[in-house]
C-alpha cells in the first residue's frame, strides 16, 4: 500500500473511529441538548471519514469504496491512533478526549487545507470549521466539568489524567514516510506538537485543571497495533456488512 | 427543580431579515444557551445569526390588557395608504 | 416567566387513568372526570369558534391545560424514548450513508423531544417536573418503543410503519388550538418527512436485495405492521376523551379515522416494496373507498402499556441511567455558572466603587 493511502487512512480512521465512540453517547449524554450536540460532532467526524476514505480508495484506485475499507478491513490494517478507539462511556473523558482530539485535528486541518493533494486540501478545509466548533464544545465542558463542583473537579482531572498519555501518538511521525511531507501532500506531525500542547493547556489552567504528569502509552495504532479494544469495536461495527458480502444497503 | 434557567430562542434566518422567536431550551449559562441553540435550531442551515434570551428577563402584555394595547389603534386607518383616494392616473404616489 | 402560562400547581400527571398513549394522541378511561365545558371562558370560546389559536397566557379551562400538559409531554417522552431502538443500530448500520442517516435520524428525535417539552412549558410546567414522571413512571410514552429492533431491517420498518403512523397522527396537530403545540408541530413534521422517506427506501433496497435481506424485511413488517395500527388508540367507541379533544380542537380527526388513513396510505406502498402485510382481512372494499382490515387486537396494547411489553425495564433503564449518570455533569455547569456570575457581579462593583473614587 502506498504512503500516500496510508497517510489518508490513518487520518479516515482516526475520525471514523471517534465517531463510532461518538455515536453511543446520543440518548446516554448528562442532558437531552448534549444528545443534539454529541450527534452533531460525531456526523461531522463520520463525514470527514466517508470524505478521507472515499479519497484514499480513489488514490489506492482498486475499485474499493468506503464501505470496503470500513467494513472490510481488519483491526491490523486500521490506522487510526489508539486515543480515539479506547471505550468512552464516562462524560468527562468524553469530553477530555474530544479535547484533545479536536484541537489536534483542527491544528492539522489548518496545515492539511494548503496541501498539495487538492481532495485532501478541499476535505480539510471544510474539517477545520467544524473541528472549531468540536474544540470550543469540549473547552465549554472542561471548564464547567474543572471548575463546576469539588466532584465535577476530581472526575475530570481524572479524565484528563486517563487521556494525556495517548496523546504521543498524534505527533509521532515514526511511520510517516518524509517523501509525503516533502512533497507537501502531509503534515510532519511533529509540527503540532507545539500549537495544540500551548492551546490544551491554556484551557486546563483556566478549567483550574492541573497538567498530568504522565508518561506517554506504549500506542502505536498508525502501525496497526492496537489495544484490545478495538476489536470489539470493529466486530460491532462490521458484523452486519460482513455476514452479507456483496450487497447493497 | 431545574438546575437549568430557561432560555427564549431567536434566529435570523438570512441576513436581511430579523430575529424571530423559534422556541426555548435549558442552559446553565449564556454561553451553554446559544450553543445549545444553534445545535438544536439551526441543523438544518436555519439560521446566520442566534439570541438567547432569559425566559425571566421577558416582559409581555398581558391579554387582558388586549382591550386597552391593541383596540386604540383600530379607528386609526389614517395611518395607512389605502386610506386616501388618488385621483386616477396618477402615478409614483 | 412571563411569556408562559401562570400555574400554581404544576399539575402534570392527572395519570391515574391512563390508559394508553399515542404520541401525538391522548386516550383516558372512561372513568376519567371531564372538565365541564361551563367552565370555559368566553375568550377561550371565542377563540375556538373562529378557529383561532389559543397561546400561554391566554384565559383556558383547567381541563384544557391538563389534557394539552400531558399530551404533549407523553408526545415528548415518546420522542427520547423513541431514540432507543433505533439508537440501538448506529453503531452497526450496514453502511457508512447509512449510519450518516441513522444518526441525524435518531438526534432529530432528541430535538423534537426538546421542541415539545418547550411547547409543554408554555403551560406553567417545568421540564425537570415531567422528565421526572416520566423516569418515575407517572407518565408514559408510546408503547410502540417498547418493542425491540431485532435486525436491520427494523430500523427501516420503523421509519416507513411507525413513523408513516406517527406523521398521520402529527400533520392534523399542526392545527392544534395550541399555538405552541402547533408550531412545534410544524417544525416536527417538516423534519420528520425524511424519517420515513428513509425507513421506506431501507426496506426498499432490502426487499429487491438478496433472499436473505428480503426475509429480513419481510419479517421487520410482520413484527410491526399490528403495533403501528395501535399507535393509533383503542376504537372511537371506547375512546371517550377524544371527543372532548376534539371539541377542543386539540385532536382533528378520530383515532379510527386516522387508522383508516394510515391503511389507505400503506397498502399501496407496501406493493410498491413487494413485501405483504401480515392481515388476510386486507381487500379493498370499493363501497367505502377504503380497505377493510381485520380488527385490531387490543389485548397485546394493553398488556405492553402494563409494563410487560418486550422492552418497558429496558428502556426505563436506560433513560433512568443516563440521567443519573449525567447529574454531576449537570451540577457542575450550575455551579459554574454562578460562579461566573458572582466573578461578573464583584467586577463590576470593583469597577463601580474605581469610578467614584475617580470622581
Amino acid at each position: 500500500m502506498s504512503a500516500h493511502v496510508d497517510y489518508l487512512l490513518g487520518l479516515a480512521d482516526d475520525a471514523l473511529v471517534s465517531s463510532q465512540r461518538m455515536g453511543w453517547w446520543i440518548s446516554r449524554s448528562p442532558q437531552l441538548e448534549e444528545d443534539v450536540a454529541m450527534a452533531n460532532i460525531g456526523l461531522d467526524q463520520l463525514g470527514q471519514a466517508r470524505a478521507l476514505l472515499t479519497h484514499a480508495g480513489a488514490v489506492e484506485a482498486a475499485g474499493r469504496d468506503e464501505d470496503d475499507l470500513a467494513y472490510f478491513r481488519d483491526e491490523r490494517d486500521f490506522r487510526n491512533v489508539c486515543l480515539v478507539e479506547r471505550p468512552m462511556e464516562d462524560f468527562g473523558v468524553a469530553m477530555a478526549r474530544l479535547l484533545v482530539f479536536a484541537t489536534w485535528q483542527h491544528e492539522l486541518y489548518g496545515a492539511l487545507s494548503a496541501s498539495t493533494d487538492a481532495t485532501l486540501a478541499a476535505v480539510a478545509a471544510k474539517a477545520r470549521k467544524e473541528t472549531a466548533y468540536h474544540v470550543d464544545h469540549a473547552r465549554q465542558w472542561t471548564l464547567r466539568l474543572g471548575d463546576g463542583t469539588a466532584e465535577s473537579h476530581d472526575r475530570m482531572q481524572a479524565a484528563v489524567e486517563a487521556e494525556w498519555p495517548w496523546r504521543e501518538e498524534l505527533y509521532d511521525a515514526g511511520t510517516l514516510a518524509p517523501e509525503l511531507v516533502e512533497r507537501g501532500i502531509a503534515v510532519d506531525p511533529g509540527t503540532l506538537r507545539e500549537p495544540v500542547e500551548a492551546r490544551l493547556d491554556a484551557v486546563l489552567a483556566e478549567a483550574t485543571l492541573s497538567r498530568p504528569d504522565v508518561a506517554a502509552a506504549y500506542s502505536r495504532g498508525r502501525q496497526g497495533r492496537h489495544t484490545e479494544a478495538m476489536g470489539y469495536l470493529l466486530a460491532e461495527m462490521q458484523h452486519l456488512a460482513r455476514s452479507h458480502p456483496g450487497v447493497t444497503w | 427543580m431545574s438546575v437549568e434557567p430557561l432560555w427564549e430562542v431567536f434566529v435570523r434566518s438570512r441576513r436581511g431579515l430579523s430575529h424571530v422567536h423559534v422556541g426555548s431550551l435549558h442552559a446553565a449559562d449564556a454561553g451553554m444557551a446559544l450553543r445549545n441553540a444553534r445545535d438544536l435550531y439551526t441543523r438544518r442551515q436555519e439560521g446566520v445569526s442566534i439570541w438567547v434570551v432569559p425566559a425571566a428577563a421577558i416582559e409581555a402584555s398581558s391579554p387582558d390588557e388586549k382591550d386597552s394595547f391593541f383596540d386604540p389603534a383600530v379607528d386609526k386607518v389614517y395611518r395607512h395608504p389605502t386610506f386616501y383616494d388618488v385621483p386616477e392616473g396618477v402615478e409614483h404616489l | 416567566m412571563v411569556l408562559h402560562a401562570h400555574v400554581t400547581d404544576a399539575d402534570i400527571c392527572n395519570t391515574a387513568c391512563y390508559r394508553g398513549g399515542v404520541y401525538g394522541n391522548d386516550f383516558t378511561a372512561p372513568e376519567a372526570a371531564r372538565t365541564a365545558p361551563a367552565d370555559e371562558p368566553a375568550s377561550f370560546r371565542a377563540i375556538l369558534v373562529e378557529d383561532g389559536r389559543v397561546e400561554p397566557r391566554d384565559e383556558m379551562p383547567e381541563g384544557y391545560r391538563k389534557t394539552l400538559v400531558r399530551q404533549i409531554a407523553q408526545h415528548a417522552h415518546s420522542e427520547i424514548i423513541g431514540m432507543q431502538p433505533e439508537g440501538n443500530w448506529v453503531s452497526r448500520a450496514p453502511s457508512l450513508r447509512r449510519k450518516a442517516i441513522l444518526m441525524a435520524k435518531v438526534q432529530d428525535e432528541a430535538g423534537h423531544g426538546l421542541y415539545l417539552y418547550a411547547a409543554a412549558e408554555t403551560l406553567g410546567v417545568d421540564r425537570a417536573d415531567l422528565l421526572d414522571a416520566l423516569h418515575s413512571g407517572r407518565q408514559k410514552y408510546s408503547s410502540i418503543f417498547n418493542y425491540p429492533t431485532l435486525t436491520w431491517a427494523d430500523v427501516g420498518a420503523i421509519g416507513w410503519l411507525v413513523d408513516g403512523a406517527a406523521i398521520v397522527n402529527q400533520v392534523p396537530l399542526c392545527r392544534c388550538s395550541y399555538g405552541p403545540y402547533a408550531r412545534a408541530m410544524v417544525r416536527v413534521c417538516k423534519e420528520e418527512s425524511f424519517h420515513q422517506r428513509q425507513g421506506f427506501e431501507i426496506l426498499h433496497t432490502l426487499a429487491h436485495g438478496s433472499q436473505a435481506q428480503r426475509q429480513m424485511a419481510q419479517d421487520a413488517v410482520n413484527r410491526y405492521w399490528w403495533p403501528s395500527l395501535m399507535m393509533f388508540g383503542p376504537p372511537d367507541d371506547d375512546s371517550p376523551n377524544s371527543a372532548q379533544s376534539m371539541a377542543w380542537g386539540i385532536k382533528r380527526f378520530s383515532n379510527d379515522d386516522l387508522r383508516q388513513r394510515f391503511i389507505d396510505m400503506t397498502v399501496p406502498q407496501s406493493e410498491a416494496l413487494g413485501l405483504t402485510l401480515p392481515d388476510d382481512g386486507l381487500a379493498w372494499n370499493e363501497e367505502r373507498g377504503h380497505y377493510d382490515f381485520t380488527p385490531v387486537d387490543f389485548t397485546e396494547l394493553f398488556e405492553v402499556i402494563r409494563g410487560n411489553g418486550p422492552c418497558n425495564e429496558q428502556r426505563m433503564a436506560h433513560r433512568v441511567g443516563a440521567h443519573e449518570d449525567g447529574a454531576w455533569a449537570r451540577e457542575a455547569a450550575a455551579a459554574y455558572a454562578q460562579k461566573q456570575a458572582q466573578k461578573q457581579a464583584q467586577r463590576q462593583a470593583r469597577e463601580q466603587a474605581q469610578k467614584e473614587g475617580a470622581a
